[in-house]
C-alpha cells in the first residue's frame, strides 16, 4: 500500500477517522496479550472496591487502537516513529452495552526538513476526551 | 516515595525474544488490521523480516523493567496507589518478530507536586546488536495519602 505523500497534506487535513466498539472481550483479549491482568480491567466487584464507576479498559488499549487508523492512512507500522498520549479520563466497560470510543486523526505540524508529519488525535467517549496531547509523528516520503 | 530514585539506572532485562504469534495476537488486541502486523508474506513484501509489530507493543518488554522499579526495595512506591499518566514510545525502528531485546531502565526524574509524586521512568530498548530500537517513557503518578 502507497504511503500518502508528504508534500500533499496541510495542517488541519482529516486523514482518518474510526469508531472502536469495545466489550469486555475487548479487554480480557488485551489482558492476555499484553500481559496485564489487574482485574479493575475485568472484575466490576475490584473496580468498585477501589472506587472506580465500574471496569475500565487498560489506558495502553486505548492507546494501541487510537493509533490504528493513522497506521492504516500511512500503510506501514513502522512510519509511526513516535507516539505519545496523556491519560485523562477512564474508559469505562459497560458489560451489557460495552464502550465506543472514536478517534478522528489530523495533521497538527508538518516538519519539512525530516518529512515527518505530527498527526494529532482526538480520542472521545461518547462527547468526552479520554486522551490528552496524543500525538504520532509519521514519517514519509 | 523515595526521591533519590531520581538518577538511577536498574540493571538490563533478560533478553526477550519477540515472537511471530505474540505480535499477531497483540496485533489483534489492538485492533490492528494492517496486513504488516498479521501477515508475514505482506511484511516481507514491504522490506521487513518477519511480522512488525504495533507501536504499543514496545510497552510489552517495557513492562518487565517498570516491574523492577516498582520491586526496588528502597522505592517506597505503593503499587496500588500508581495511576499511568503520560506514555510515549520513541523509535529508531519498529519491532519486529524475531527480535531479541533487552531493555533498561533509568529514572531520570521524580518530582512533588501537592501531595502526588511523578516518576519519569526511561526504559531503552535495544537489539541482538546493541543497536537502539525504541525508548519508552511513562509517567508514573504515585498518589499521597488522603489522611
Amino acid at each position: 500500500m502507497p504511503a500518502p505523500a508528504f508534500d500533499g497534506l496541510a495542517v488541519g487535513d482529516i486523514v482518518a477517522e474510526h469508531s472502536f466498539p469495545l466489550t469486555r472481550d475487548t479487554l480480557v483479549r488485551y489482558a492476555g496479550a499484553s500481559g496485564d491482568f489487574n482485574p479493575i480491567h475485568y472484575r466490576d466487584d475490584v473496580a468498585r472496591s477501589v472506587g472506580l464507576p465500574g471496569v475500565l479498559a487498560h489506558g495502553m488499549l486505548t492507546m494501541g487502537f487510537a493509533v490504528q487508523p493513522v497506521v492504516d492512512w500511512a500503510g506501514d507500522p513502522g512510519r509511526v516513529v513516535d507516539y505519545q498520549v496523556r491519560f485523562t479520563r477512564p474508559v469505562v466497560v459497560d458489560p451489557e452495552v460495552g464502550a465506543v470510543v472514536s478517534v478522528v486523526a489530523k495533521v497538527g505540524q508538518l516538519d519539512a526538513d525530516a518529512r515527518v508529519a505530527r498527526i494529532d488525535l482526538t480520542v472521545k467517549l461518547g462527547e468526552e476526551t479520554v486522551l490528552g496531547k496524543a500525538q504520532a509523528r509519521v514519517s514519509l516520503d | 516515595m523515595n526521591p533519590e530514585l531520581q538518577g538511577r539506572t536498574l540493571p538490563s532485562t533478560e533478553p526477550y525474544l519477540v515472537g511471530r504469534e505474540k505480535v499477531r495476537e497483540f496485533a489483534r488486541a489492538v485492533l490492528a488490521t494492517n496486513p504488516i502486523n498479521l501477515d508475514p508474506e505482506a511484511a516481507r513484501a514491504a522490506g521487513y523480516d518477519d511480522v512488525v509489530a504495533p507501536p504499543t507493543f514496545a510497552v510489552v518488554v517495557q513492562e518487565q523493567t517498570l516491574a523492577q522499579l516498582l520491586a526496588e526495595p528502597d522505592a517506597g512506591i505503593d503499587f496500588s496507589r500508581v495511576v499511568h499518566g503520560d506514555q510515549r514510545f520513541t523509535f529508531t525502528r519498529p519491532i519486529v518478530a524475531g527480535d531479541l531485546l533487552t531493555a533498561t531502565l533509568t529514572v531520570p526524574s521524580v518530582k512533588t507536586l501537592g501531595g502526588h509524586s511523578i516518576v519519569t521512568a526511561e526504559t531503552t530498548i535495544t537489539d541482538a546488536t546493541g543497536a537502539h530500537v525504541v525508548t519508552a517513557i511513562s509517567a508514573l503518578v504515585v498518589r499521597g495519602e488522603e489522611d
